[in-house]
């Protein structure tokens, strides 16, 4: 399955799908050294999403964030890419520092065609992402 | 998004690697909010400085953009450190955290950024005209800055302001657009606002009930430059408010109330500001006492001096400024008054971000909604008071 979006944050990277169908603060939500989500009462609470393709609608919480994003990737525990319904400027900022593939408003609803472990092939470059069941 | 062939060859990296990333943020974020072009911007003024937030990786990536080439194009200003950058022994700060402060004021520094460590640029002589476009950043200043003077800016980041800063750009989007500067509801004050404090509590109410909707304040009295900082600061902390008009006080207002047909009024009482009060506050055993968030302006030096004359503050009561302030405060003699009554007085930092919990604190009273709701969050137990009242206090 073949989708398109736009292109916020170029590169390519493919890896397996973390779906969150709720919103992801970087700060205070993401501890960067293990990668784990840790939020309390999050859906993704307890998922690690070091090298996933990392699916969720949108960011949420402290402009840090971008900085929490920036330390991941210097650990190596950040995710492959980032997929979003439609992304916010914490997240696009944290991305771009970072190098981290992003793309959003794809012509299909990720949060419903993208299933946990399924394997996702993220083309920013082109705002184009192949979903493999 | 369209761009000039100039900006387009420093997309391409013919000014340097930092002017060349610096870009790619700029672009990507006006993509992101579907501007139609970059724009030029006067001045920045640049958030996320203490190393208690930027932890080893924000500074790094610092020292990285520093080595890179980075220089400011225009003047910038910088946000308030983890501590006083001299007195910080004093402040028990530890020396491994003022190591890495002291890296990150070096790399801001080597790029040309004013080390004014102040979340209030506006009193120290950084105060655009009306009207120009800048890239702010902190959360206070933004508000003062688009609401106050007049001058224009989105709530900017650590990094977008320090691309703006190398590059003099920014993205034509949000509150730097005609359009999205009208009002979108009405908040009418039905009490007498008798004390900062009120306009601080003003302020946290509106966030809580708009939003990031911008409120148009009708009854809200004659505020001084200083109520209007903490209404400021507290609406922008629990809401996502970047500009605020009131009626008969602020540049745009009458330009704003062109726009009123059919907006929702909200109301707030004095019930409201009781309530606020109460939500914040669980009464500590033994809190510190703050002033300055924002940083104190030379009037509540002037003020603060006055009341702790012939008292003894034990070393409690804690007072925040600039340095740009602090040198006048001391000029004045407010500086000698506050320190021969044990009072302190500390630049560069502030209540919100130096890291009070390792400083050994076990609980903050405050006249400022906005580092009220801070530290809560920061799980301290919490007392909210007027100036008179905190001297009072502190007082042994």
């Amino acid at each position: 399955m073949i989708l398109k979006g736009r292109k916020v944050m170029g590169g390519y990277a493919e890896g397996e799908a973390l779906v969150s169908a709720e919103p992801v603060s970087f700060y205070g939500g993401v501890d960067p050294v293990t990668g784990y989500v840790t939020e309390p009462g999050h859906c993704c609470c307890g998922e690690n999403i070091t090298g996933k393709v990392f699916v969720f609608p949108t960011g949420k919480g402290s402009t840090v964030g971008s900085y929490v994003i920036y330390r991941m990737k210097k650990l190596g525990t950040a995710p492959a890419a980032i997929i979003n319904v439609e992304t916010e400027a914490i997240l696009a900022t944290g991305c771009v520092i970072s190098d981290v593939p992003l793309v959003d408003k794809l012509d299909r609803d990720p949060l419903k065609v993208i299933k946990n472990g399924m394997k996702v092939k993220v083309n920013a470059d082109e705002g184009v992402v192949e979903v493999i069941d | 998004m369209y761009l000039t062939r100039e900006q387009e060859r420093m997309m391409e990296g013919e000014k340097g690697v930092a002017v060349r990333k610096s870009m790619e943020l700029l672009v990507a974020l006006g993509e992101v909010f579907e501007a139609e072009r970059l724009i030029p911007v006067e001045s920045a003024h640049i958030s996320g400085v203490s190393y208690k937030n930027l932890g080893d990786a924000g500074t790094e990536w610092l020292e990285e953009h520093a080595s890179m080439g980075a220089r400011c194009k225009v003047r910038a200003t910088l946000n308030p450190a983890g501590m006083d950058m001299e007195k910080w022994r004093e402040m028990n700060v530890t020396p491994e955290f003022a190591e890495g402060q002291r890296r990150v004021i070096d790399a801001f520094t080597s790029m040309g950024v004013e080390p004014t460590c102040t979340c209030t640029p506006y009193l120290i002589g950084h105060v655009p005209r009306r009207g120009t476009q800048v890239a702010w950043a902190e959360s206070n200043a933004v508000c003062f800055s688009n609401s106050v003077i007049g001058s224009r800016t989105n709530r900017e980041s650590g990094p977008t302001t320090l691309a703006s800063a190398v590059t003099g750009l920014t993205a034509l989007y949000g509150y730097r657009l005609d359009e999205n500067r009208k009002p979108g509801k009405i908040v009418k004050i039905e009490t007498d606002l008798e004390t900062r404090m009120d306009y601080s509590a003003v302020g946290y109410i509106t966030g809580k009930l708009l939003g990031r909707t911008v409120p148009y304040y009708k009854s809200m009295g004659k505020p001084d430059l200083e109520s209007m900082k903490t209404l400021g600061a507290a609406c922008a902390t629990s809401g996502g408010i970047a500009l605020w008009h009131g009626e008969g006080v602020t540049p745009e207002a009458e330009e704003a109330a062109r726009h009123l047909d059919g907006l929702e009024t909200v109301a707030i009482e004095r019930k409201d500001i009781e309530e606020a009060r109460e939500s914040l506050v669980c009464d500590p055993d033994n809190p510190t006492y703050c002033i300055g968030c924002p940083h104190c302006s030379l009037r509540e030096m002037a003020e603060t001096a006055e009341l702790v004359k012939g008292k003894d503050m034990d070393g409690r009561l804690w007072v925040f400024t600039s340095r740009g302030v602090y040198q006048k405060a001391v000029r004045a003699g407010h500086v000698k008054v506050i320190e021969a009554a044990r009072g302190r007085v500390y630049r560069d930092t502030c209540m919100v971000v130096a890291p009070l919990h390792e400083m050994g604190w076990e609980g903050v009273a405050t006249n400022s909604f906005k580092g009220c709701h801070y530290s809560v969050a920061h799980g301290f137990d919490t007392k909210l008071a007027t100036l008179p009242d905190l001297v009072e206090g502190a007082a042994k």
